[in-house]
């Protein structure tokens, strides 16, 4: 596709962009309305924000959040990373097909049926529900996204490469650790990040698997946002939208950062 | 030696991420399948049979006799439940042609800019994305209610005189959807996109083919697999939404995802959840396997 933009073309995207960023800065806008009532426009103010810190239930769902994302993405990054192996690196082997089945599902499936479902294995498993349920639920949900962004990168590089190391005696292992990931590291870490921001993100599923003592910043924005729109709420929003904004932007730049230096000592590489 | 540690190594590599699925994904629908077919009941778990294994072959044979349809025969019987199905399929096939509608101008436009703007535009329409759903869906809260911006913009140009009540509509459910769906629309259309043949319509030209009619013989039929990629993976979650409906939506009509919402949290009434997710779940199988076989080709055609 090459040949430059219209005007139509130029048109589509300033709307599209409008269309997408303009709810989003009219939220941020009314975090800092002076005025309770979240219509009328009462002068710039960060009292939402004080009040925010006062919020002992709101910290201790956003500090749950925090920790459920941490691990669950972990884990979800190791599983997907090997299912990204699996798929790409070993040919086909038995239950292939259901194997993709079940990473492809999880991404499309109506979030009420993998929750609901995993919920009834819980209790037939007769498993506490609480805080680890959900790490194991977010866990489920998100390795296939890791693996999806791992597999683009292992189709995408060059095999020769981990060939020569196992001709050169490397064993498998040594040449996965060597040779393998610093190569996917870039998308590994891109599938982290994704798991990290679904997992905190995920009211649905969090709902259906936490149990008590387990409140999740979302299940604790629903439960105040039902009643109407608040102030606090759109204080709390917007912290959560500079912090996912500021990784993104810094995440890209390191890995521009990165791919310049790994490019200078091997031109042509890549 | 070697070859043996490999073999074990690599196996260990698909058991690991395979056990792990096949204990929290599909075990959990084969549950979901036992209990649609169970009875509510007063007790801990609240439904019944429970299978005895200390009962040995004889509790199992209890365990299969004691199983009933009636959550499905209710399912049939009850106009509501229909009628969930029904609109859920309705909106979500709408909003999947509004998608397409508004995704596709999007992502050829995209696919159309100098090169070495397209990766900052992509990652732009891509941001959002990453920012929390939950918050999005509030975003149009605020816009969307009695006194928000859109009645106060509305009313300030004159162009109605009274605000509208777009909250708890239809109207709002599919601004919802609409917005928080377009990236899963305007990405894969963009990457087919992307990876056009420009030389294609060069040809095209060439031959005294209008621009006009080069786009619908050579770049829509081209971009096809994008389009069905981005159907589906707006189609198939939309219909089982609960969000937006829930937040934006009224209450007087239920998408589906509420139905088994409201069945589970409020009614309590397990088994009637669990056969509405069933038959959920086989309304989606045929496109969730069609999505399934589309990235299996992609992942062949790549290697």
């Amino acid at each position: 596709m090459r040949k430059g933009p219209s005007w139509f073309n130029i048109a589509s995207i300033g709307l599209g962009l409008a269309f997408l960023y303009l709810p989003i800065a009219i939220l941020v806008i009314y975090s800092f309305n002076a005025s309770r009532l979240v219509t009328v426009w009462a002068g710039w103010s960060t009292r939402w924000y004080a009040e925010l810190l006062q919020d002992q239930a709101m910290l201790e769902a956003a500090w749950t959040s925090l920790r459920v994302a941490l691990l669950s993405a972990t884990v979800a990054t190791v599983l997907g990373t090997l299912a990204a192996l699996s798929l790409v690196r070993m040919g086909r082997f038995r239950g292939r097909l259901l194997f993709s089945a079940m990473i492809y599902a999880p991404l499309i499936l109506p979030e009420v049926i993998t929750g609901l479902s995993l919920l009834l294995l819980f209790v037939a498993a007769a498993i506490d529900r609480g805080f680890w349920t959900i790490v194991i639920a977010h866990t489920t949900l998100t390795m296939g996204f890791v693996t999806v962004v791992v597999q683009a990168r292992l189709l995408g590089f060059d095999r020769s490469i981990e060939e020569a190391a196992m001709d050169l005696g490397a064993p498998p292992v040594k040449t996965f650790f060597a040779v393998t990931l610093p190569m996917i590291a870039p998308a590994v870490a891109a599938g982290w990040m994704l798991a990290f921001t679904l997992s905190l993100d995920d009211l649905v599923i969090a709902s259906f698997t936490t149990g008590p003592g387990a409140t999740t910043l979302p299940i604790r924005i629903y439960s105040e946002v039902r009643l109407g729109v608040k102030p606090e709420i759109n204080a709390i929003c917007t912290i959560m939208i500079a912090v996912v904004a500021v990784t993104v932007v810094a995440a890209s730049l390191l890995s521009k950062l990165r791919e310049a230096k790994m490019a200078m000592p091997v031109p042509g590489a890549g | 030696m070697s070859e043996s540690r490999r073999s074990w190594t690599a196996r260990l590599v698909v058991i690991l991420p395979y056990a792990w699925l096949a204990a929290f994904f599909l075990a959990p629908f084969l549950i979901v399948l036992k209990i649609s077919l169970s009875q509510t009941a007063l007790a801990q778990p609240p439904y019944l049979p429970v299978v005895d294994l200390a009962a040995g072959w004889q509790g199992l044979k209890d365990f299969f006799t004691a199983l009933s349809p009636d959550n499905y025969r209710l399912l049939i019987s009850d106009s509501l439940y229909l009628g969930s199905y029904l609109r859920s399929l309705t909106i979500a096939a709408f909003s999947t042609l509004m998608l397409l509608i508004a995704g596709f101008p999007l992502a050829y436009a995209l696919a159309r800019m100098p090169r070495r703007w397209q990766p900052v535009l992509v990652v732009l329409v891509i941001l959002p994305f990453w920012t929390s759903f939950l918050i999005r869906v509030y975003a149009w809260m605020n816009i969307l209610q009695r006194e928000g911006l859109l009645n106060q913009a509305l009313l300030a140009f004159c162009i109605i005189d009274e605000p509208l009540a777009w909250l708890a509509s239809d109207t709002a459910i599919y601004i919802g959807i609409v917005y928080s769906y377009l990236p899963f629309m305007v990405l894969p259309i963009y990457a087919t996109l992307e990876k056009l043949d420009g030389s294609l319509l060069e040809a095209a030209a060439d031959l005294g083919c209008r621009p006009r009619k080069a786009f619908w013989l050579v770049t829509v039929p081209l971009s096809l697999p994008g389009i069905a990629a981005g159907a589906l993976l707006c189609f198939i979650p939309i219909v089982g939404e609960f969000v937006i409906p829930d937040l934006l939506g009224g209450s007087e009509q239920l998408m589906i995802g509420q139905v088994l919402w409201t069945e589970f949290f409020s009614n309590r009434d397990w088994p009637v959840a669990s056969a509405v997710a069933v038959v959920l779940l086989s309304l989606l199988i045929v496109p969730v396997v069609i999505y399934q076989q589309m990235q299996l080709r992609a992942l062949e055609e790549d290697r």
